[in-house]
């Protein structure tokens, strides 16, 4: 070391410390506004917490055995499930189906792939003020076009299971076309090769489907359901938006998870005890189903691949 | 199944034959398909685009009309440009609004992709101890959903006397997990490790050597994460909902203030969310084919 120079010294350190100095200002900002938050939400969990009055005495797991008695929090979590099932399947379904016909040797390729990514620069915002206008119960289009083939108007807003519907069709209208290109993606890298034998050996058009196509896309599945699980169980946006209140409905027949954390924090209660013990119950969850998940599609797609091998 | 796969073809009836059998139809990657394809491609066009086309024909109508046709009439209404001045000079502050999502959209846009490109250097093209211990651990944060440390972030943010000001909104974007992966793996396969050491032979420092060879040969997958940052920030409702509320809004939460207070007269919510979503749109229609890359091209390496 002491034949070196000053500057190569210097040099030295400098090819050390920099990747450290280059990588560090995620680890900065995540350690900030992403972890630091989540572990205080479980100290803030534990305490009385009021929005202004700030922190108070600590009580333990009462803010959670507050939340689990009350009535609204059982509606929530079995309305964000109901929201993120009607929302997560028929979207990955229309997905994979729409990808098998981008997937062809259609003309204008760039302009059928824009135009089902269309939906996606829509805020979900702005999304929800549209489709809450379409599902409006008096005046809506949905309801007039039911009307037009004599069918019985829908009550969008006072039946809960055809609220659900409604705000899972603004999530699957901006998010199915975006997951439709992602299978795309994943059914151009098959090789064209599997299909020719899959013809050669006499499937039909839908059994190669089923039985190539499907099981071949199992990564991509997994990762479209694992990343809709992350995003779905907090959805807020479009049931915050389906009406002009943001309550969740008179009887809080589509307030999710989210909503309540937001109502219980920032609503009449200004509990931020209870908002943080919601918080982490919703994030035990989310891993919860995350793990399930992850498991049900493996053990499902690979049952596919395995018909398709005998 | 009418046709002949071309390995048939070629016991068949020769190598030629299979091969031109192979040029015309190898599976749908050569055969034009049949108009049933595009049957079903136009009905989901028309699915994605009938929703926007409907708000601009509210937009262009008037609440009496609108109240009368629940599903109006495909020809535009003759109020337009009244209908977007209207709500452009009413009380929930849309023009400032407007500023607030581009200034934040392009502040968390460039730094976004400025840090994500210098750690994706870093992780891709620099040895360090712990180098992929920590490259784990950012594809691991991906999956944790931050939103829910909201009570202790807004607790920070009052604090720091950040509430109702936009870097309260700005600054936990500054860099994202998918970003540094994303800048990693491209940077992976197209920076050739040759012309880092010819910067580093001319004496050039490591940071002039990420500035002038790294970020250049970055720039094709910088400006994909550029625009989804983008896309992610202006669409963003959740955070800037709790932290700014009404006296700073961007477009999302002056949206909400909207559909609260004019809730009778939809051809001025309408107005409103053309106002917020037509900014997008133009943005769609220049760099829609580069979204559209940028999702395929990330299912196949994420």
């Amino acid at each position: 070391m002491s034949n070196l120079t000053g500057r190569q010294r210097l040099s030295r350190l400098e090819v050390k410390l920099s990747p450290y100095l280059y990588v560090s200002p995620f680890f900065i900002v995540f350690a900030i506004v992403g972890l630091f938050p989540l572990l205080y939400t479980a100290w803030v969990s534990v305490h009385q917490w009021h929005l202004i009055g700030g922190q108070g005495e600590m009580i333990g797991l009462g803010n959670y055995t507050a939340v689990l008695e009350q009535p609204n929090f059982w509606k929530s979590l079995r309305n964000t499930f109901s929201i993120f099932l009607l929302s997560s399947v028929p979207q990955v379904i229309a997905a994979i189906v729409i990808a098998y016909f981008l997937d062809t040797n259609i003309r204008a390729k760039t302009f059928w792939r824009m135009g089902v990514l269309l939906p996606y620069v829509v805020a979900p915002v702005a999304v929800s003020m549209i489709f809450a206008k379409i599902f409006a119960d008096q005046s809506g289009a949905a309801n007039a076009l039911l009307a037009l083939v004599g069918l019985d108007p829908i009550a969008w807003h006072g039946s809960a299971f055809w609220s659900h519907v409604a705000i899972a069709t603004m999530v699957n209208f901006r998010w199915t076309g975006y997951n439709a290109l992602i299978f795309l993606a994943a059914m151009q890298a098959i090789p064209r090769e599997i299909y020719e034998a899959a013809i050669v050996d006499g499937a039909s058009r839908w059994k190669t489907f089923f039985s190539v196509t499907v099981p071949m896309l199992r990564p991509t599945i997994i990762f479209v359901v694992i990343t809709s699980t992350i995003g779905g169980l907090q959805i807020f946006d479009e049931p915050r938006m389906f009406d002009t209140m943001g309550t969740g409905g008179s009887d809080k027949q589509w307030m999710t998870l989210t909503m309540y954390i937001y109502e219980l924090g920032w609503g009449a209660q200004k509990s931020f005890g209870r908002a943080a013990a919601v918080s982490w119950i919703l994030f035990l969850i989310i891993i919860v189903v995350g793990a399930i998940n992850f498991l049900i599609t493996r053990r499902i797609a690979s049952s596919d691949a395995k018909g398709a091998r005998r | 199944m009418t046709q002949m796969s071309s390995p048939m073809a070629e016991q068949l009836v020769g190598k030629g034959a299979a091969r031109a059998i192979r040029r015309r139809q190898s599976f749908g990657t050569n055969r034009r398909p049949s108009w049933r394809t595009y049957l079903v491609l136009t009905i989901v066009l028309l699915i994605s685009v009938y929703p926007l086309y409907f708000t601009f024909l509210l937009a262009s109508s008037d609440a009496a009309t609108i109240a009368r046709n629940p599903i109006p009439s495909l020809v535009p209404g003759p109020n337009f440009l009244d209908n977007v001045q209207r709500v452009l000079a009413s009380d929930i502050k849309l023009w400032q609004a407007l500023g607030n999502s581009v200034i934040v959209a392009v502040v968390t846009s460039l730094s976004v992709v400025f840090f994500s490109t210098l750690a994706g250097f870093a992780f891709s093209k620099l040895r360090f101890r712990g180098r992929n211990g920590l490259l784990v651990f950012v594809v691991a944060t991906m999956a944790v959903p931050t939103q829910l440390g909201i009570v202790p972030l807004f607790i920070v943010m009052s604090k720091l006397g950040w509430i109702g000001q936009l870097q309260a909104v700005i600054v936990p974007g500054l860099v994202t997990a998918f970003g540094v992966f994303w800048m990693t793996q491209y940077l992976r396969e197209a920076l050739p490790f040759e012309l880092i050491e010819a910067a580093r032979v001319d004496g050039a420092s490591m940071i002039r050597t990420f500035w002038s060879v790294a970020l250049p040969a970055a720039r094709p997958a910088a400006s994909m994460l550029a625009l989804f940052t983008f896309v992610g920030s202006w669409t963003n409702f959740f955070w800037p909902f709790i932290v700014l509320g009404s006296t700073n809004p961007t477009l999302p939460v002056s949206l909400q203030l909207l559909q609260a207070s004019y809730f009778k007269d939809y051809s001025l919510i309408m107005a409103g969310v053309v106002v917020a979503t037509v900014p997008l749109i133009i943005m769609f229609a220049f760099a829609g084919k580069q979204l559209v890359a940028g999702i395929m091209q990330g299912a196949v390496k994420g």
